[in-house]
C-alpha cells in the first residue's frame, strides 16, 4: 500500500488533491481511498487530507501516521505543523516553493528523502489565473515518486474540472511534471 | 459501473436509481453532500417525477415525510446528530403510523459539547423508535444498502434507517459500482402502499388508540420488525445473486470458523478491524470478526449463531450510554445470556477519535489473555481524566467539565 499525506491551508484545494490523486490511480485499474482530516474547515488554517493506494480492497480506516509520500502546499506550515511527522525511511517529499530545501534550511532532509521543491502556486497563477497549487503539485508529484502517471492524473484533474480552469489546471500540472522531472535530471548529473 | 467518487455522491445516485418521489432537505454536517447532490439530480430532471422540497428544520423534513409517504409517495431524506434529536417526536410517529420513509443517517456525535465529527450516538439514541437500522461498512455497501431499504420499507411499510459513519464514509473517496437503473427497477418494484390517503377511498390514519387496544398495536410493531428478520438475509441473497456482490443481511461473520475471541463491531471500523484480526490470525491467535449490519431489529439468532463457539466476545463500539456502559454489548450480552461467555466492551472512536490498528491490536491481545475491564475506553488519557476529578475535589467552583478537560489536554508539558 502506498500512503499520501498533503497538508496545506483551507482554500488551498487540500482535500480536492487528495481526491484527483485517488481518481488518478483509480483511472490506473488501482484501488484508491481519499479522505480529509476532518475539522471546522476555515480559511487559511492549517488542512491535512489522505491517499492511499493499492492492488486490492483498502480496508483500513485511520488517518495515515507513517506517509510514504508527503505533499506540501503551503511552506510556512513547516514553521507550524511537524509535516515530517511518521515519513516513512526514504520516503518522498515535494514542497511547492520556488526555494530550494537548503534555502528552506531542510539541508539534512535531502539525504535521507527523495525531495523536491516546485513553484506550483506561480504556475498556477501563469496557467490557471490563481494561484491555487493543488493541481500543479500532483504533476510534480508524478515526476517525483512515479507512482502515478501525468496522464492519469491530467484526466483526474479533468474529471473535476470543467472547462478552462481543468485545461488551465492540466497545463499547470504538466508544466510542474516538466519542472521536477528537470530537477530530478539535473540532481543525477 | 465502476465509479471513484464520494460517498455521499454514490449514496445520492442510488437513492436516485431508486426513484424517490418527495425529497427533504434540511443541511446538516455531515449528511449535507448527500441532499446537495440530489438537489442537483433533480434540478437536473435526472429522477423524473420527484419534488425536491427545502424545509425549514428536521422536524419539518420528517413531518414532511410523512405526508408525503402517507399520500403514497416514495419518501426520502437524511440528517445527522442534533439534527436526528430535533425529529424525534416525528420519527416515532412515522414507525407508529408503519409510513415506509427511507432515511439515510450520517453518524455524528451529540452534543455538548459541541462536536461536529463522527460517532454512533445520534443513531443509538433513537434505537428504540421502530425503525429499521441497517450500518454500512464501505461506501459501496452503504448505496446498495439504500436498493434494499427501500424495498423492505415497503414490504413491511415501516421506515429504515440506513446509518452510515459521518466523514469517514461520507467524505471519502473509494471505489464504488454503480448500478444501472435497469439492474435497480427489476430489483425494486413500484411503490404499491399498504395504506394510502386516497381522496377516492378515504381513510384516516393516525386514530387515537385508547388502553383497549394499544397493547395489541404495539405488539404488531414489534412484531412487524421481527418480520425483517426473515426478509433481510432473503432479500441479501436475492441481492447478490442480482448485483454479484454481497450487501446487508443481518450480520457478517469474518473468519470465525475456529476463532475463540471474537470481535463484534458495526460501520466502516469493521475494515480496520479485519485488518488487525488478520495480522493477529497470522501469529497464530484465533479471532474473528461479527460485523452488524441490521441492529434494529437486533438479530438475536444470528448473533447467538455466529458466536457459538466464542470463548470470549469483545464488543466494539462508537456509543456510550451513560450511566451503562456500552449499548451494542448489552445486547450481545441478552443474546449469549444462558451461557457464561465474557463480553468485554470497548468504547471507542467518540466524537471522532480515530480508531488506529495498533490501539484495537493491543485491546484485543489483552482480550485474549482475559485481562481486559469489562468496559473499556480506547486510548483513555486515564492521566488527565484524573488530574480534572481531582481539580473537582480540590476546588468548589471547579468550572465547566469540557473546558476544563480542554486546559489539560492543551497544558504545555512541564520540562
Amino acid at each position: 500500500m502506498f500512503q499520501v499525506r498533503i497538508h496545506g491551508r483551507g482554500g488551498q484545494g487540500v482535500v480536492t488533491a487528495a481526491e484527483m490523486l485517488s481518481i488518478a490511480a483509480f483511472r490506473e485499474g488501482k484501488h484508491a481511498q481519499a479522505f480529509p482530516s476532518f475539522g471546522s474547515e476555515r480559511t487559511g488554517a492549517p488542512v491535512v487530507a489522505y491517499c492511499r493506494i493499492d492492488e486490492k480492497e483498502i480496508r483500513l480506516r485511520e488517518p495515515v501516521m507513517q506517509p510514504d509520500a508527503l505533499i506540501i502546499q503551503d511552506p510556512t506550515l513547516l514553521h507550524q505543523v511537524d509535516v515530517f511527522a511518521g515519513l516513512a525511511p526514504g520516503g518522498t517529499i515535494l514542497i511547492n516553493t520556488s526555494r530550494s530545501f537548503e534555502q528552506l534550511g531542510l539541508k539534512e532532509l535531502i539525504h535521507r528523502f527523495r525531495t523536491c521543491t516546485v513553484p506550483a502556486s506561480e504556475l498556477a497563477l501563469k496557467h490557471v489565473g490563481r494561484p491555487l497549487p493543488n493541481a500543479a503539485l500532483l504533476g510534480g508529484f508524478c515526476a517525483l515518486s512515479e507512482s502515478i502517471s501525468l496522464d492519469a492524473v491530467v484526466a483526474a484533474i479533468r474529471e473535476k474540472f470543467s472547462g478552462r480552469v481543468a485545461e488551465g489546471n492540466a497545463a499547470a500540472a504538466a508544466a510542474a511534471h516538466q519542472h521536477v522531472a528537470k530537477e530530478i535530471h539535473a540532481e543525477a548529473d | 459501473m465502476l465509479k471513484q467518487i464520494e460517498g455521499s455522491r454514490a449514496v445520492a445516485e442510488a437513492v436516485a436509481l431508486c426513484r424517490p418521489e418527495v425529497i427533504c432537505a434540511y443541511p446538516i454536517s455531515p449528511q449535507t453532500h448527500i441532499v446537495e447532490a440530489l438537489g442537483e439530480l433533480v434540478a437536473a430532471g435526472d429522477i423524473g417525477r420527484c419534488e425536491f422540497i427545502n424545509v425549514e428544520s428536521e422536524f419539518a423534513a420528517m413531518s414532511v415525510a410523512i405526508g408525503a409517504s402517507a399520500a403514497g409517495a416514495r419518501a426520502y431524506t437524511a440528517t445527522a446528530s442534533q439534527g436526528l434529536l430535533f425529529m424525534a417526536e416525528a420519527l416515532f410517529n412515522a414507525a407508529g403510523l408503519g409510513l415506509p420513509i427511507v432515511m439515510t443517517v450520517a453518524n455524528r456525535a451529540i452534543g455538548a459539547p459541541i462536536n461536529i465529527w463522527n460517532d454512533h450516538t445520534d443513531s443509538m439514541s433513537q434505537r428504540d423508535c421502530g425503525w429499521i437500522q441497517l450500518f454500512a461498512e464501505t461506501n459501496q455497501e452503504a448505496l446498495d444498502l439504500h436498493i434494499q431499504a427501500f424495498r423492505l420499507a415497503e414490504e413491511l411499510s415501516l421506515p429504515v434507517m440506513v446509518c452510515m459513519d459521518g466523514f469517514i464514509l461520507t467524505h471519502a473517496y473509494e471505489r464504488v459500482d454503480m448500478p444501472s437503473q435497469a439492474q435497480v427497477d427489476a430489483f425494486l418494484p413500484k411503490f404499491e402502499p399498504r395504506q394510502v390517503l386516497d381522496p377516492a377511498e378515504p381513510v384516516s390514519i393516525g386514530a387515537m388508540v385508547g388502553p383497549e387496544a394499544f397493547t395489541e398495536v404495539r405488539y404488531l410493531a414489534h412484531a412487524k420488525q421481527m418480520q425483517a428478520l426473515s426478509l433481510i438475509p432473503a432479500w441479501a441473497s436475492e441481492f447478490h445473486y442480482a448485483f454479484g456482490r454481497a450487501a446487508g443481511g443481518l450480520v457478517r461473520p469474518y473468519a470465525l470458523e475456529d476463532a475463540q475471541t471474537v470481535i463484534v463491531a458495526l460501520g466502516s471500523v469493521l475494515g480496520t478491524v479485519k485488518d488487525a484480526v488478520d495480522e493477529m490470525r497470522a501469529n497464530g491467535e484465533k479471532i474473528g470478526v461479527l460485523g452488524i449490519s441490521c441492529f434494529r431489529p437486533w438479530p438475536f439468532e444470528a448473533v447467538a449463531h455466529a458466536l457459538g463457539g466464542a470463548k470470549r466476545v469483545v464488543v466494539l463500539e462508537k456509543s456510550l450510554a451513560v450511566g451503562v456502559g456500552g449499548i451494542v454489548s448489552t445486547n450481545v450480552r441478552t443474546t449469549l445470556a444462558p451461557r457464561p461467555v465474557p463480553v468485554y466492551d470497548v468504547i471507542a472512536g467518540l466524537g471522532g477519535r480515530p480508531i488506529t490498528k495498533a490501539s484495537l491490536q493491543k485491546v484485543f491481545a489483552d482480550a485474549v489473555r482475559d485481562e481486559l475491564n469489562l468496559t473499556t475506553f480506547l486510548d483513555l488519557d486515564a492521566a488527565l481524566v484524573e488530574r480534572v476529578l481531582e481539580n473537582e475535589r480540590q476546588v468548589r467552583r471547579s468550572g465547566p467539565l469540557p473546558e476544563n478537560v480542554l486546559k489539560e489536554r492543551h497544558a504545555v508539558p512541564a520540562r
